[in-house]
């Protein structure tokens, strides 16, 4: 349903306007807290603000409870302008139990907001998170302003009647918290309510004790008298339009359901379950409607193989993974550049090496997918900058492998991949169009068909199995250019070689520019690529705010490189590098335009603060 | 205007223009032979057929045929082919491989493709070896072999193919020699007619790295002795003078010779159409030199196909929510607008 946002709600204290706030749920792994920072971004997004959000999760389903390795939290900034990151530095904290407030408090800034389930910090819980006093109780938050509320029992209370066991009742709290940080940012209940009705629409009774639960938080805030004040964030200025609040794996889903309408193809994935990539396959599973296969194959490499056979087959093919089944699909995305067949891989990266860690962000696997195969094997590389740009990301991507006969990988990251913003709804007939044709039926007497002849792209026919006059065979095996036999000659391996690179780097001239924002030329260009563009966006905003001589490009194709990107490099002094890697880009960047570039490397599994590059950036301006 | 009357293709008509390198002598040549005759006699269309092969001597196999082919990578056809299948149901689909492709790197996919019976037909030329690197022991290989990666002879348990294809519930499962033209030509004709996944083991010849290996299947004056043909319906019969059959006592099968008080109704009747797959697994276990191996069809049951039901799904989708609008997707939820 479209509303044109849904209004601020009324309360009888006093109400302190700001611009922008960053909240974090945090508890225990079950206690629901995905679902209430996903239940505050969708409330504030309706009220028209900005919104980015950091869902932060243990990769354990349920470690055990009250742990400091069962924390589950979830980061949302809302504002009236627009934002770029889910805010580091966090304004008001819910936290559920002693293990999450251990884990979380660093955090809070000083002064902040600190609602705390004064229920569970006892004796147990507060031993397994290493307190040995109450932190309630003692001096210890007293440069915070802690509200502690009996939350456990106040939710008992309130679904009392309804015959629910005490586990049930306890499963409430969440909205019982929420209900009460709704009312301190003025936030309205009605798209929960909504959400409740339809989501526990066969369970009346947990459906009844969760809005009771939410009301309770509500009429909480509004009647004690620990809250003397609630915020209010105005509607933010964004372009004109209609939104929806989305996450950037749901959009990588809707690009590519957008990109086989665009090019008139049915969509095939083939697929094995992996966090954080695992979402795309649900999304695409559940739009069978639009003509899309998908497969859950019995490893990586099946998946991988499965949709190169779809590709041969004429479908637009697609395989999601992150770096793990991604270094399993190897073998296969070789075969694929070899054959020259178009499909799109996409790699939704988390902490490595090896199984790392799984549920946390990481920028390390560009050089995986660049190099990562055997042989000269180059593939175009695409990442995603923001939740919303997966959606543009897919499309881009399929236009390439199509037009070029090549797979595209695409890279997206665990933190642009879970996190959501508001997403501005296209309309579909303003997206342009991508045209795929296919050679015709031949006879017998023709000249026979060359299934490797090439285009001025360097691209070949993408011809459909069924199609009379046609056969002809693919292999892993080197052929001769044009007609595509085995062909062992030296000087034709020389030369396909050469040919399928040359082919890849045709893509600069599809791509268009770079494009800067700052100054053209001066002291310090930051440059980025993929989830870390909002932090860099902000910081380089900020520092061009303090009059600091500093521009910002952000490189979305890494292969080939935009062909303005030399001439970009060079206007500068100084290159500032951040990635969520060792230097990844970095050396891509040496090695390509043999500059000097700094680096500010994280891998920490989290996304850069702004203060971090901000602070860089100061160090190198001087 | 074309005639209606499709022309009627020869069996030359399905050889590409490539020439065959496989060593002279291999056993493959017998089967790419029969394999272009039985789809001229079905009136099988070129360009209605994908082969898919993996890597080994056999998975050169595609590059031979004057159809739509494709020589992927080491053990992964039945992945290719499933992706193939399962988009374009109006192809026939082969995958052409060998023991160690599909049994050894290959044998997580060999698994799923049959487990899931997805229409395909894999034909598995097993001949003990591994031809293409030059004469290594294989997973179908004897205890004991002696090969160049095992001088002291191989300690490997092999795997049964047949046996291997049953447990995962093949619904289609038979087996032919490479010499046997007729047979062989008559099982890769029953393979293709079958609906859903077909397995077809055939003994094959490696002359150069594993000569003989089914010469007790093969030789003339020996093979009546070693293998059984075994026919839907009829009774286990088999020797030169077909005076010797098998017969079930409790669990195990029996060699018994025929006279002397018993009579072919006391042998076991192979019913390939028997709902469940414990018959054909008893036969499959029968081994030289204690049984006659079986060659025939094992299996053929009618079973629900992966492929099939995959565009079932995607058809019932579409009839639940015709004309699903790519705007009205997006659309959906919780929207709202910004003037």
């Amino acid at each position: 349903m479209s509303t044109s946002t849904e209004g601020q709600t009324e309360s009888t204290k006093e109400v302190v306007q700001i611009e922008e706030a960053t909240i974090r749920f945090c508890g225990d792994s079950g206690d629901g807290m995905q679902l209430a920072g996903t239940q505050l971004t969708n409330t504030s997004a309706l009220a028209g603000n900005d919104v980015a959000t950091f869902p932060d999760f243990p990769a354990e389903i349920r470690a055990p409870r009250g742990t400091l390795a069962g924390v589950s939290g979830f980061q949302i900034s809302f504002a009236s302008r627009d934002i770029f990151t889910p805010g580091e530095i966090v304004d008001a904290m819910v936290a559920m139990n002693p293990a999450a407030l251990k884990t979380n408090l660093a955090d809070l800034k000083r002064g902040g907001v600190l609602i705390a389930n004064s229920d569970m910090f006892v004796k147990k819980g507060l031993e397994q998170a290493g307190y040995e006093t109450n932190p309630l109780a003692d001096d210890s938050l007293d440069s915070y302003q802690l509200f502690e509320v009996p939350m456990t029992k106040m939710t008992r209370l309130a679904v009392e009647g309804l015959d629910l066991t005490m586990k049930e009742a306890d499963r409430c709290r969440n909205f019982f918290a929420m209900g009460l940080v709704f009312w301190l940012y003025g936030r309205s209940l009605d798209p929960t309510l909504r959400f409740i009705e339809s989501k526990f629409k066969r369970l009346p009774a947990i459906a009844e004790a969760n809005k009771r639960a939410l009301n309770t938080g509500y009429n909480y805030g509004e009647t004690t008298d620990a809250f003397t004040s609630s915020y209010q964030v105005e509607k933010a200025k964004l372009t004109p339009g209609t939104y929806r609040n989305m996450t950037g794996n749901e959009l990588s889903a809707w690009g590519l359901i957008a990109a086989a309408k665009l090019s008139n193809k049915e969509l095939f994935l083939g697929s094995y379950p992996i966090t954080p990539a695992s979402d795309i396959l649900h999304e695409l599973s559940r739009r069978k409607e639009f003509g899309i296969r998908t497969f859950q194959a019995e490893d990586e490499i099946a998946a991988v193989c499965s949709a190169i056979g779809a590709a041969y087959a004429g479908h637009m093919a697609l395989t999601t993974s992150s770096g793990p089944g991604i270094a399993l699909k190897g073998e296969g995305m070789g075969l694929a550049v070899m054959m020259e067949l178009p499909m799109i891989i996409i790699n939704v990266q988390r902490g490595g090496p090896s199984t790392g860690l799984p549920t946390k962000t990481e920028q390390s696997d560009l050089l995986q997918v660049m190099f990562g195969r055997n042989g000269e094997c180059p593939m175009p590389v695409i990442a995603a900058k923001s939740p919303s740009d997966c959606f543009q990301t897919s499309i881009d991507a399929w236009r390439i492998a199509a037009r070029l006969m090549t797979p595209v990988m695409i890279l997206s990251d665990g933190y642009i991949a879970n996190g959501s913003e508001p997403w501005r709804i296209p309309k579909f007939s303003d997206l342009e169009p991508i045209p795929i044709s296919h050679p015709g039926p031949r006879a017998d007497d023709d000249e026979p068909f060359m299934p490797y002849a090439r285009d001025e792209m360097l691209a070949r026919p993408w011809a459909l199995p069924g199609t009379v006059g046609l056969m002809h065979r693919v292999g892993g095996l080197e052929k001769s250019d044009g007609d595509g036999n085995v062909c062992y000659d030296p000087d034709n391996h020389q030369h396909m070689i050469e040919t399928r690179a040359k082919k890849v780097a045709n893509a600069a001239k599809l791509i268009g520019p770079l494009e800067v924002m700052g100054p053209e030329k001066g002291k310090l260009l930051v440059l980025s690529w993929g989830g870390t563009y909002g932090s860099c966006r902000t910081a380089v905003t900020q520092l061009q705010e303090e009059g600091q001589e500093v521009a910002h490009a952000h490189i979305r194709w890494i292969n080939p490189f935009p062909e303005n990107l030399s001439e970009i490099l060079s206007s500068y002094e100084h290159v500032l590098i951040p990635e969520l890697n060792m230097g990844q880009l970095s050396l891509l960047i040496r090695n390509q335009f043999l500059i000097n570039t700094i680096n500010l490397n994280k891998v920490k599994g989290k996304p850069f603060a702004v203060e971090e590059i901000v602070v860089k950036a100061r160090d190198i301006l001087g | 205007m074309a005639s209606a009357e499709l022309p009627v293709l020869k069996a030359s008509d399905f050889a590409s223009d490539q020439d065959v390198r496989w060593c002279p002598g291999c056993g493959d040549y017998a089967i790419l032979a029969q394999m272009k005759k039985v789809m001229a006699t079905m009136g099988m269309e070129r360009e209605k057929t994908v082969f898919v092969s993996g890597i080994g001597c056999s998975s050169r196999f595609p590059y031979y045929m004057n159809t739509y082919g494709m020589h992927s990578i080491h053990g992964r056809a039945p992945a290719f082919a499933t992706g193939i299948k399962s988009t374009r149901p109006d192809l026939t689909v082969f995958v052409i491989t060998g023991d160690g492709d599909a049994l050894s790197i290959g044998g997580n996919h060999f698994m799923h493709a049959i487990r899931r019976n997805v229409d395909i037909n894999i034909i598995l030329f097993n001949n003990r070896i591994y031809g293409l690197t030059k004469g290594q022991y294989s997973p179908t290989s004897e205890i004991g072999k002696v090969t160049k990666s095992t001088p002291m002879g191989s300690i490997d348990n092999p795997v049964n193919p047949i046996s291997l294809a049953i447990g995962c519930e093949a619904a289609f499962v038979a087996r032919s020699v490479d010499v046997h033209i007729k047979h062989l030509g008559e099982t890769l004709k029953r393979a293709a007619q079958h609906k859903g996944v077909s397995f077809v083991e055939i003994y094959q010849n490696c002359n150069v790295f594993n000569d003989g290996a089914f010469s007790y299947a093969t030789d003339k004056a020996i093979k009546s002795d070693n293998v059984i043909e075994i026919e839907h319906g009829k009774p286990l019969i088999f020797g030169k003078n077909r005076d010797k059959g098998i017969r079930l006592n409790g669990m195990q099968p029996e060699v018994v010779e025929l006279g002397k008080g018993i009579t072919e109704d006391d042998l076991l009747f192979h019913d390939e159409q028997a709902p469940e797959p414990t018959l054909a697994y008893l036969l499959s276990r029968m081994r030289h030199p204690e049984f006659p191996e079986p060659i025939g069809i094992l299996r053929a049951v009618d079973a629900p196909k992966y492929d099939q039901q995959l565009n079932d799904q995607l058809a019932l989708a579409k009839e639940q929510k015709p004309n699903a609008d790519i705007d009205e997707l997006f659309n959906s939820g919780d929207t709202w607008t910004v003037e």
